[in-house]
């Protein structure tokens, strides 16, 4: 009997041990492993030039995202020079960073050295604009569905079933990035089902703000019954808003970016009429996902090969909020 | 031949522009209204500005090639005071001040410690870019404050239907103008730009007055600057790693300013200017793809030079030391 009774008050003590262990909390099987596949890794991110709100706005995210983890982000500005970028990625190859984040200034340029970097071990993440030599991971617009998306809107504004005149012109970059190729395929696709859409004129202004004023005046004169104009980027495009403005014509400005607080300012301000917005900020957040995936699977680099397309959004003033655009820390 | 040979490169050069300006018109419907030949002139007025400042270093047997990228830095930092609250008036001061010092540097590294002023400037061009991104800003762009309502006029703004960059062109050229003419300086830096020992026997002042000219040329920097800034509400300093310097550089020499110094004036840059903006106005009417427009632009300058030396061979006196 007294014996029955001592088993019975040692289970109950256990038990009551129990619950106050469960109280105390268990260990998260995974999470060890977890930061153990982030410490002491290096990410090389590779822009075409540092200072401008996109390769800013990445180099934040990314910082933010696997510093605290451990990573060390090493940032190398080739400032637009693409000679210089081949030099860096050179001798990145040879220092072995953990992984790469390249931002491609043209599809051809670093095609090999990217094959190279895998060969040697490297993973290698691509954001925004594509090489073409694809790698584990691209990030960024898909320029192709973009320009189409744009066309589309296009024909929607500038219809002559809308009372419109159907003219409208396009402010490229430089012809050979990514973005403008790619874009050009998109709008030149559904531009060839709608014969009543009629491009007046396509210049490439360098992503020079001057340049595009100059181009979009001509052109604004030259077609005083213009539509529609529509830049490869916004900061390019505050100068063929001013263009516009000057002429005191009513001309929709479509433009595009990474959506940063300045393009929220000119949809208030009227200088633009809509943007294309690819996330800064989410598309940090994809590179610094894609990486945290590759660190803690340790596939063979190149192995597995992931695009991510960045979601779009169209801002104009109606559908604007306050938080539909980004800062920059310190701006 | 002998009528031809008397025509200078001005000469020639304001007839190609003339010729180019009879096609287009002829050519393209509503290329020769009033409206668009103000759209031509104001879009290369900027371009025109910095040609007279690079004019008269020029002429000094000078070259500035620092000056794009000087123009850049200090305009983006006045804006870039003037968004953090300081009152434009004192932002426009410091940056106005910073173009003298950078331009006082440059003189003196050339007329004092005597180093080329391609090497000098050149260098001076890497530096002033690199302080400033790294110290003053740390974005490419930086935007106009809301409220520069006057700054902005310089830019955008018109008065008699005619656009504000043109007055602002013409104005820094009638004031050039008069300085070379009329100034004792003026007429200084035309004589150390000929033949500067000559000069210094004379009893010019060299070097007092080669430090003027890089000087008047950073603070006309300023001033295009400015109606850039103005005129697309933002500042790039990207443009100073742009051709743009070398653009000016031909505006000055296809106007007929020869590198070698002492010669020419303010009408050769204006005609230079005038030759590239009836070229990309016309180009851009006929909506040329980009990289033709830059191999038809080449095509025509070198066109320029060459008839210029068939027509004004060089020999033994024209042909100056430190012709490059």
């Amino acid at each position: 009997m007294r014996r029955t009774k001592t088993t019975i008050l040692a289970a109950a003590l256990a038990a009551t041990a129990g619950v106050a262990g469960a109280q105390e909390g268990i260990d998260d099987p995974t999470r060890g492993a977890y930061y153990e596949a982030f410490e002491g890794k290096t990410v090389a991110f590779l822009p075409v030039a540092m200072g401008i709100d996109l390769t800013e706005g990445w180099a934040a995210g990314m910082k933010e995202a696997l510093e605290p983890l451990g990573v060390t982000i090493e940032i190398r500005d080739p400032n637009f020079n693409t000679a210089a970028g081949a030099q860096a990625l050179t001798s990145l190859i040879s220092e072995k960073p953990d992984a790469i984040v390249v931002h491609n200034p043209d599809v051809q340029s670093y095609a090999r050295l990217l094959k190279k970097a895998q060969d040697a071990g490297i993973y290698v993440v691509q954001v925004n604009m594509r090489s073409a030599f694809s790698t584990d991971a691209f990030v960024g617009a898909d320029y192709v569905g973009m320009g189409r998306q744009i066309g589309e809107r296009l024909v929607e504004i500038c219809s002559p079933d809308n009372g419109k005149s159907g003219k409208i012109a396009i402010t490229q970059g430089v012809l050979t990035a990514a973005a403008s190729i790619y874009q050009m395929k998109g709008i030149n696709d559904v531009l060839q089902e709608h014969p009543e859409i009629q491009l007046v004129s396509n210049q490439a202004a360098d992503w020079d703000a001057t340049k595009a004023k100059n181009i979009a005046a001509t052109v604004i004169q030259q077609h005083p019954d213009l539509c529609a104009i529509t830049g490869f980027w916004d900061v390019m495009d505050v100068g063929t808003a001013a263009a516009i403005k000057e002429s005191g014509k009513d001309v929709y400005l479509m433009t595009q970016g990474g959506g940063n607080q300045a393009t929220c300012d000119a949809i208030e301000s009227g200088q633009f009429d809509e943007s294309v917005v690819y996330n800064v900020p989410g598309q940090a957040r994809d590179i610094s996902d894609m990486i945290k995936l590759l660190f803690q699977n340790e596939p063979e680099p190149g192995a597995m090969q992931t695009t991510l397309f960045t979601q779009l959004e169209f801002l104009t003033r109606d559908n604007m909020e306050p938080g539909s655009c980004w800062k920059l820390p310190g701006q | 031949m002998r009528v031809f040979g008397r025509l200078s490169q001005e000469q020639i050069v304001f007839g190609l522009a003339v010729l180019l300006c009879i096609g287009f018109a002829a050519a393209l419907p509503g290329f020769l209204t009033a409206s668009n030949i103000l759209n031509l002139v104001r879009s290369v007025s900027i371009l025109g500005i910095l040609g007279v400042a690079m004019g008269l270093v020029v002429i000094g047997r000078g070259i500035d090639l620092s000056l794009v990228a000087l123009m850049a830095i200090s305009v983006a930092w006045t804006l870039q005071l003037a968004v953090g609250g300081m009152p434009m008036g004192q932002a426009l001061l410091l940056g106005l001040g910073f173009c003298l010092l950078v331009g006082l540097l440059n003189g003196f590294l050339i007329a004092y410690v005597e180093i080329p002023a391609i090497f000098a400037t050149l260098a001076m061009g890497t530096a002033v870019y690199g302080f400033g991104r790294y110290f003053l800003f740390s974005l490419d762009i930086v935007y106009m404050p809301k409220d520069a309502v006057a700054l902005e006029w310089l830019g955008q703004g018109t008065l008699f239907g005619v656009p504000a960059p043109i007055y602002m062109f013409a104005l820094v050229s009638f004031l050039a103008f008069l300085f070379l003419r009329y100034t004792q300086s003026g007429r200084y830096v035309r004589a150390v730009g000929d033949n500067l020992l000559a000069a210094r026997i004379a009893g010019v002042p060299a070097r007092p007055i080669i430090l003027l000219q890089y000087m008047i040329s950073s603070v006309i920097g300023f001033l295009a600057g400015l109606v850039t800034a103005a005129s697309v509400a933002s500042m790039n300093v990207r443009v100073a790693n742009s051709t743009l310097v070398y653009d000016v550089i031909l505006v000055v020499v296809l106007g007929g300013i020869g590198l070698s110094g002492g010669k020419g004036g303010i009408r050769n840059v204006i005609v230079g200017t005038l030759l590239i903006g009836v070229l990309l106005n016309g180009m851009t009417i006929m909506d040329i793809q980009y990289t033709v427009q830059n191999v038809i632009k080449g095509a025509i300058l070198l066109a320029a030079i060459v008839i210029d030396t068939i027509l004004n061979p060089r020999d033994e006196q024209t042909a100056q030391q430190g012709d490059i």
